[in-house]
């Protein structure tokens, strides 16, 4: 064959690498072709409907209540207050709902594994059941048909300190007197004495194999060391107890019943997804890992500890990142019973009052960007951290 | 005379090593942990079951036309018989109602003529596809024929939940199969394209994208044109269900082995053709549970619609349960929408795992 006829096969269109360029000229283009056609139409819309753009608007009085604020808001406060008390509210939920669902899932998950058969079944039903029924559906059911139906205050139901009612939970409220700065102080301490604690426990016995009960040992000196610190300050801490008048309950803390629906829903139903993940993960460790550790010696916890965790954890943590990813993310559900989250103050009253569309719904997008990619990176160290390490 | 070896016959194990009793023994009262759980277990049933039994069932009225023939303590199951027709339904009109039940019937008939596998797939495939959503339309719609127009706002209950879904994950499937493909191809701008789309829904609730749906997309288009809610949100759905389609297929095509790209190369076949031709057609098996699952999301998401003013089966549950002449009834509908929830979720979910351990051995060498 000679050199002619290979060249005068070879059209340019024949040309794989020629063809993929022209693609993707092609599709940039028209990316960018409707990029601008839609963004055109939206000025000429914005101009018509006479909608100022731009972020201004977050400087402005908001003038309506946000009703659950953990810091101070008022009608006279900005837009961009109400924003942030409304930031504030979805992380809270968050968290709160991540560490609960965590529990919850990893203890439904080891009954599912339990060897008591009546245990093992109620898990699967309770699995079964709250997995296969819509979240939104959940949170109405505890907003309008369990906490809806509690008393009136007047006939709250009582548990020591702690107040039930139509209201929400009330619960006596720690309010800290001068000289707590000695038990914040004592307590850090004792945190960072522990972590060296560990820390040398763990250096000292890669190098001479000898164990210390570094965990027990650093419990006991958080405890020792808090409670010193306490009894030297003098007990700085007061309890502000809920007081029931005639027609209403009175002082104490205060859990709203849009919070605590939107945390017993999300939790619970997230719980029921990490409780299928725990399951699969120890399932997953072979069983000879087990066998293995017992003929070494080890006891029971032991066995759970240093052989079948770790290895089960390798597989839960992936899609246990990605249940906690959608609760971060179902909890802007919290908007459809009135829970001021971000979707509910940003994307509704806010976006109501003003109009600006884009930018309300690309702050909030923003924001839960971030919030899935600081999740998401957090547990990808910690699966890095946890991953097998081969030589 | 050989001496016959005779053994007495056995003995019959020891009565707690056998049947029911040793059952007990060995799986709720082994330790006594097992026992402390096997009591804390009953006490929680004997919380929960006989009230919601007397409740449910023993004190309940099952039959009546008003929130007065409720006498019983219990529930009033005579709120769901008489809500029923726009539970299932919605403010659809009664008289058309036969309407939506034949393009189900239709829908019915022609999968299942699928399954039994008695004529030729590819044009029944064609029909289901493409003619039936057509014809699905008009009946739902009207206007043709002389079948009344019915407003789209109208559709809802039951119904717009299973259409929403449908439609979302029938529409979403190929947008999700060219996500895929562009994610895994090597040409750079595609790639990043579809990475950066699928990631941004991702990261996003449903509820923001509901939201872009029903107010954003008015702004971005031209004066004058403007389309249906239900069209605006269908194409929000299936945004968002193709992005999470997209990874379920990139995970099975991931897991087609190399040789089988390579093979497809060394026969001279086009990226298109060894795609459609070679790895798809294994790639898409292997995720039948995943879609499966993504369905099940999906099914379960639509309830979000709500939020943005359409009445599916829980909004017009919630709707009902507000009405002033049946107040007290909120636990029966929530009941209600649960049991229909659960019972679609988890025969679906079922049938994808029956799915999965009849597609196990797929690329496992025997």
């Amino acid at each position: 064959m000679s050199d002619k006829t290979t060249s005068s096969n070879k059209s340019i269109l024949n040309d794989a690498g020629t063809r993929a360029l022209i693609f993707q000229v092609v599709l940039l283009a028209v990316v960018v072709f409707v990029g601008y056609y839609l963004f055109s139409n939206l000025q000429a819309n914005l101009a018509d409907q006479g909608i100022s753009t731009g972020f201004a608007f977050l400087n402005q009085p908001a003038g309506f209540p946000v009703l659950i604020h953990l810091i101070d808001y008022t009608e006279a406060d900005t837009y961009g207050r109400a924003f942030v008390v409304a930031l504030i509210n979805t992380v809270v939920i968050s968290l709160m709902g991540i560490v609960l669902a965590t529990i919850i899932g990893v203890v439904m998950g080891l009954a599912r594994l339990s060897n008591n058969w009546l245990v093992a079944r109620l898990a699967t039903v309770y699995v079964e059941t709250l997995r296969n029924i819509p979240l939104l559906l959940q949170m109405f059911f505890w907003y309008f048909a369990v906490l809806a139906t509690l008393p009136i205050p007047k006939n709250s139901i009582i548990f020591g300190d702690f107040f039930l009612n139509k209201r929400g939970i009330y619960s006596p409220n720690p309010i800290t007197q001068d000289g707590f700065g000695i038990v914040v102080a004592g307590f850090i301490l004792s945190i960072i004495a522990s972590i060296a604690l560990i820390v040398w426990a763990k250096k000292r016995q890669t190098r001479t194999g000898l164990w210390f009960p570094a965990y027990w040992s650093s419990l006991g000196l958080i405890i020792v060391i808090s409670f010193l610190a306490l009894a030297v300050s003098g007990f700085p801490i007061e309890f502000d107890l809920p007081q029931k008048s005639r027609f209403n309950v009175t002082g104490g803390m205060v859990l709203p019943p849009e919070f605590v629906a939107v945390l017993v829903a999300l939790s619970t139903y997230t719980g029921a997804f990490i409780a299928e993940i725990v399951r699969a993960g120890i399932m997953s460790v072979n069983w000879g890992q087990t066998e293995a550790a017992r003929s070494l010696g080890l006891k029971d916890s032991l066995t759970q500890r240093l052989i079948v965790l770790p290895q089960a954890l390798r597989v839960i943590i992936p899609p246990l990142t990605s249940q906690f990813l959608n609760l971060a993310k179902n909890s802007s559900l919290g908007a459809a019973i009135a829970y001021p989250e971000l979707v509910a103050v940003v994307m509704g009253t806010t976006l109501n009052q003003t109009g600006q569309a884009i930018e309300n719904i690309g702050l909030c997008m923003l924001v839960y960007g971030t919030l899935s990619l600081t999740i998401s990176i957090f547990m990808n160290w910690y699966n890095k951290k946890m991953s097998l390490t081969e030589r | 005379m050989a001496i016959e070896f005779k053994p007495s016959p056995s003995l019959p194990p020891p009565v707690n090593s056998v049947g029911a009793v040793a059952w007990v023994r060995q799986n709720l009262l082994s330790s006594p942990l097992n026992i402390f759980l096997t009591l804390f277990s009953f006490y929680i049933l004997f919380l929960l079951i006989p009230p919601v039994v007397e409740w449910g069932i023993v004190t309940a009225t099952f039959s009546g036309a008003s929130k007065a023939d409720c006498t019983g303590a219990g529930a009033c199951w005579a709120f769901i018989g008489v809500y029923f027709e726009q539970f299932m339904y919605g403010l659809y009109p009664s008289e058309e109602t036969w309407r939506i039940n034949l393009a189900l019937i239709l829908l019915v008939v022609l999968v299942g003529t699928f399954v039994v596998k008695t004529v030729n797939k590819l044009y029944l495939s064609i029909g289901i596809v493409v003619v039936y959503p057509i014809i699905a339309y008009f009946l739902f719609a009207g206007g043709v024929f002389g079948l009344e127009v019915v407003e789209t706002s109208l559709w809802g209950g039951l119904f717009l939940t299973t259409l929403l879904g449908v439609v979302g994950i029938v529409a979403s499937f190929p947008l999700g199969v060219l996500l895929a493909l562009g994610r895994q191809s090597s040409m750079p701008i595609a790639k990043s394209v579809c990475i950066v789309f699928i990631e941004t829904i991702r990261a996003v609730p449903l509820i923001t994208i509901l939201f872009m749906a029903s107010v954003m997309i008015p702004l971005f288009l031209p004066e004058g044109m403007n389309f249906n809610k239900l069209l605006r949100v269908l194409i929000g759905i299936t945004l968002f269900s193709a992005a999470y389609m997209a990874e379920v297929i990139r995970g099975g095509l991931q897991a087609i082995p190399k040789g089988q790209y390579e093979a497809a190369d060394a026969m001279g076949l086009t990226y298109w053709q060894s795609m459609v031709l070679v790895i798809l057609p294994q790639a898409l098996k292997l995720v039948i549970p995943g879609i499966v699952n993504t369905f099940i999301g999906l099914f379960k998401d639509t309830t979000l619609v709500y939020i943005v003013g359409m009445f599916d089966l829980l909004g017009r549950i919630q709707a009902a349960t507000h009405d002033s002449s049946w107040l007290g009834t909120t636990i029966e509908g929530y009941a209600f929408a649960g049991f229909v929830y659960w019972l679609a979720c988890f025969g679906m979910s079922r049938y994808s795992m029956r799915i999965e351990r009849k597609l196990e051995t797929g690329h496992k060498r025997n």
